[in-house]
């Protein structure tokens, strides 16, 4: 499976996400915010970190960037799109997702481990995944998620909720939830559930000496279903 | 304006120094020369009181490949790579804007780094804060904390440890040490060092404002009553544009076009510029009208002496230009040819096409004052003897709790919360042990860092405290399984020009070389930060020790957390029950005198290996050193985190159990030992001749000592997690 990961100045997971690709198969190559094109794909990754230093807003200026049209298009023709913490901020940017990513509740940064609950398996991110609950983690300042009444009903109706904030047993509420996002909401699927933006880190989570290993679940599962 | 001794004097010169400087010029200097000297001659960047004492430093060793008087030292970890770093102090600005003055100390140490050719790899902290209950402290908490977090995550540059504190001696005066460890290959490092006559020399990275002017002399002078006229002095910081011109610089090292190398911190154009003519023992020229300027009608007084942030200067190959400018102009940063290396030994600045200012640059560098300041030894205090009707009314359990909950014990999630400490995957021990490590990416090697500090045992006596801190910085690493290779160091003191103070620094001093030589620990970079004082009330004497050490198969790394039921507990080295100057006495017994622990060398070392053999072979499963509040505080962080119970025996010949549990001498380890390899252990303590204890066995949900200990891991959680969030909620 190919995959580009674009990057973007103030990107800061780009290296490790293309570690993480690679390390389950993927051929992976990385591709700068000011090329026209993106070489031929099956998954396009915008990473986490702080696109043009997230002045203004996170991510609205990388949604207004050279390569963004590509992406566009790509997500517009049925490609994968993932986008990870300021990757998912830029998606929403663009308008290929719906909702906003606000300032943390508590108004605080926050690095820690969390776990997340796989809401939809009828996409090929997470169709036949074993687990139902996933431990990944987070590191970020603005990732409580919102949007209006409309959009929820309507992400909510045609199953675009991909993942919520959870315990370890799967038990969604306000004290799982570390951001106060709405609905507990860690990632959303478009409406053709072909991009994907959420604010965990899967390539954080690919060995047993890091902070867990479920983040391998995930990439290989993509893996699996395009096979 | 002319130039007069008061003009000198309000630029931080003394009367004499001013003398001096007209005396080797043989005039008067005009302004813009005169800042020039102002800003070169300060404490800061002269380290004209502690010069003399730093010397006499252990800076040597086998692996060291770069000492103290670059940006940054290096060490050598094998297989051509090389671990650049350093630890520097952001004090005085962090206390007038809290943010800012901690963002940019991370911003300016990081810069350290990576021009030597490094990426950096991880960052450290070691921040210090007044009384709880003093107006300023919590503010100035969530501000530092803010600062650091904001500049070090948005690099993505992991924050793997660090170290919080709080004593009223802060209370005017804060501390903030960053420190930031980046690996390089060995064979590309970059120095500081101009070479060859006519090389263009490049200005890289933002433009040049008004901000942060005079910010070097301003952390080289006491506070007063005005430090809020001071803010403008506070550099702003812009992490943003520090990434991108990480990942330019780091693009233009990957080739030879680069001569030398050196970041704009403190004292900006001026300190730059002449630091690197000055090793290359070469004159400089600066059109100053080229350099890329952020506000208009900058006159040459202040584009040599701000302090914005993220700014380079470069001399490089010729011909290079082009190439360079490329680079530059991909990662949208300014690039300007301001200049050129001359073979006059002069600074000689142009502006509008007239010459502006001409100093040879040995007055500047060599012939900068030295003080041999007068000091002042502080004798040991004497021992105190406690009286055991004082222990009677004090039960172990809520003695226990009492100290898990002080606020220089208690949990600090609160603050490395807010840090990324996970970003480059890379990280294997996060914050909250006894030091972070990071893997060597790409390899089987790690690299472990603490940093540490003992206010309490160098204000009661200097020597012991200094010699102690390299000891428990030595004690961190090895219980992550890593072996010491070299520290950094930044020395926090109050006003040298008292001789308390200054006695307080160079007994201070004497410590560190002291253990750092025994221990084959050497001190590779630092810097020092005196003037640490507000209306004459300095802070403890604060020494803070970064601490680098190498394990050379990560799948060695010990952490703290009990592992298995059933395991055996040890304490290897001996106990004494020193309660002089420990949490214990401080916080049950009101007691605030007495000498700090006795420091022994070679106990230090001999415990030190025979921990290292035993995680070498794999006999040990946990390890923690026991420092502030004694093996039962230690013992009850191996259990929360391990959400393991200990069951400790009933310890034979125990005179005062108080002093046992609570004691704080110095060379202790508690290691977690699976009974298969008891036999083994034992062989190797004998071998080494160390003493141990058995202190018990991991058991069950709760830490139990006969009838006096029995509390849950959620009692001790209780008191051991939330003070500090508490605190920061109220």
């Amino acid at each position: 499976m190919r995959s580009s990961v674009i990057i973007f100045p103030g990107s800061n997971c780009d290296r490790d996400m293309d570690v993480a690709l690679k390390k389950f198969g993927f051929k992976n190559q990385m591709v700068w915010h000011n090329d026209q094109s993106i070489p031929k794909s099956d998954l396009i990754v915008l990473p986490g970190g702080f696109s043009y230093g997230d002045y203004l807003r996170c991510g609205s200026i990388a949604s207004k960037s050279k390569i963004i049209k590509s992406v566009i298009d790509f997500a517009n023709s049925g490609g994968l799109v993932l986008g990870i913490c300021n990757g998912f901020q830029i998606l929403t940017e663009t308008g290929l997702l719906n909702g906003i990513l606000q300032q943390n509740k508590f108004l605080n940064f926050i690095c820690s481990n969390v776990f997340v609950k796989v809401k939809d398996k009828q996409n090929k991110y997470f169709k036949d995944l074993k687990k139902d609950v996933l431990e990944l983690h987070i590191a970020h300042n603005e990732g409580n998620y919102f949007c209006s009444n409309d959009e929820l009903k309507s992400l909510e109706d045609n199953n675009q909720i991909a993942v919520t904030y959870c315990g370890e047993d799967g038990t969604e509420n306000e004290t799982t939830n570390p951001n106060g996002a709405i609905k507990n909401i860690a990632g959303i699927f478009n409406s053709d559930k072909n991009v994907l933006g959420m604010m965990p880190h899967p390539e954080r989570m690919i060995d047993k000496y890091l902070s867990g290993e479920d983040g391998s679940l995930f990439f290989k599962n993509i893996l699996d279903n395009f096979k | 304006m002319e130039v007069t001794e008061a003009v000198a004097i309000d630029h931080g010169l003394k009367k004499e120094e001013f003398s001096k400087i007209c005396e080797l010029l043989k005039r008067t200097p005009n302004l813009t020369e005169l800042a020039i000297f102002s800003a070169m001659w300060n404490e800061h960047c002269s380290y004209k009181s502690s010069r003399k004492h730093l010397k006499k430093m252990h800076t040597k060793g086998k692996q060291v490949i770069q000492g103290p008087g670059e940006n940054a030292g290096i060490i050598d970890i094998g297989d051509d790579d090389a671990i650049v770093f350093k630890i520097e102090s952001h004090n005085h600005p962090s206390f007038i804007e809290p943010y800012q003055g901690a963002a940019t100390g991370v911003g300016g140490i990081m810069r350290d780094v990576f021009t030597m050719g490094a990426r950096p790899i991880a960052n450290l902290n070691s921040i210090h804060f007044g009384s709880p209950q003093h107006k300023k402290t919590r503010n100035l908490l969530r501000g530092v904390v803010k600062g650091i977090g904001g500049y070090g995550n948005c690099i993505g540059v992991p924050t793997i440890a660090g170290q919080t504190t709080f004593d009223e001696s802060y209370n005017g005066n804060i501390l903030v040490n960053a420190m930031t460890l980046g690996l390089v290959n060995k064979n590309k490092i970059f120095y500081s060092k101009a070479a060859g006559l006519d090389k263009p020399v490049i200005y890289v990275g933002s433009k040049t404002g008004r901000d942060g002017i005079h910010g070097a002399s301003m952390a080289s002078a006491t506070f007063d009553d005005k430090i809020e006229e001071k803010k403008p002095t506070v550099q702003v910081g812009d992490p943003f544009t520090e990434k991108l011109l990480l990942e330019a610089c780091l693009e233009l090292m990957a080739d030879k076009s680069i001569i030398a190398i050196q970041d704009m911190g403190a004292a900006g154009l001026t300190s730059s510029s002449i630091e690197m003519a000055s090793k290359g023992n070469l004159g400089i020229e600066l059109n100053l009208s080229e350099v890329p300027c952020r506000e208009e009608k900058m006159t040459p007084y202040e584009i040599m002496l701000s302090e914005s942030q993220e700014r380079m200067l470069i001399v490089l190959e010729k011909g290079k230009e082009d190439h360079a400018k490329k680079i530059f102009d991909k990662w949208n940063l300014d690039f300007a040819v301001i200049g050129k290396t001359t073979n006059s030994k002069k600074i000689e600045l142009i502006f509008d096409n007239k010459k502006v200012a001409e100093i040879p640059i040995d007055l500047l560098a060599e012939n900068a004052p030295i003080y041999d300041r007068p000091w002042k030894k502080t004798k040991l205090p004497q021992k105190l003897k406690f009286d055991k009707d004082e222990f009677k009314s004090l039960k172990l359990s809520d003695c226990l709790k009492k100290i898990l909950s002080n606020s220089n014990i208690s949990d600090k999630k609160w603050i490395w919360d807010q840090y990324d400490h996970t970003v480059m995957g890379d990280t294997i021990q996060k914050p909250g042990g006894d030091a972070g490590v990071v893997r060597v990416h790409g390899t089987t090697k790690a690299v472990a860092a603490s940093v540490d500090s003992s206010a309490l045992y160098c204000f009661s006596h200097p020597l012991t405290g200094g010699k102690q801190i390299v000891c428990e910085s030595y004690r961190n690493l090895i219980s992550v399984g890593a072996k010491p290779i070299a520290i950094t160091n930044c020395l926090n003191f109050g006003n040298p020009e008292k001789e308390k103070n200054m006695g307080e620094f160079v007994e201070c001093v004497e410590g560190i070389t002291e253990a750092s030589k025994y221990l084959d620990f050497p001190v590779v970079s630092g810097n020092v930060s005196f003037y640490n004082e507000t209306k004459d009330k300095g802070i403890k004497p604060t020494p803070t020790i970064g601490g680098v050490g190498l394990i050379s198969d990560y799948q060695q790394m010990l952490t703290m957390d009990f592992k298995t039921e059933g395991n055996l507990v040890y304490v290897i080295g001996k106990t004494d029950g020193h309660l002089d100057q420990s949490i214990f006495a401080r916080e049950l017994l009101n007691e605030k005198k007495g000498p700090p622990p006795t420091v022994n060398l070679f106990n230090e070392k001999n415990i030190g290996d025979t921990v290292l053999d035993l995680s070498r072979k794999n006999l040990i499963v946990s390890c923690h050193d026991v420092s502030l509040g004694g093996i039962l505080t230690a013992v009850s962080k191996m259990c929360i985190k391990g959400k393991k119970g200990i069951k400790i025996n009933s310890l034979k010949g125990l005179t005062n159990k108080y002093e046992y549990f609570f004691g704080e001498d110095q060379a202790r380890y508690i290691v977690e030992i699976p009974e298969a390899g008891l036999k083994k252990v034992k062989e190797i303590l004998n071998k080494y001749s160390v003493h141990f204890d058995e202190l018990g066995t991991v058991n069950g949900q709760s830490i139990a000592y006969k009838d006096d200990i029995n509390l849950s891991i959620e009692e001790l959680v209780d008191a051991h997690k939330y003070w500090l969030k508490k605190y920061m909620d109220n």
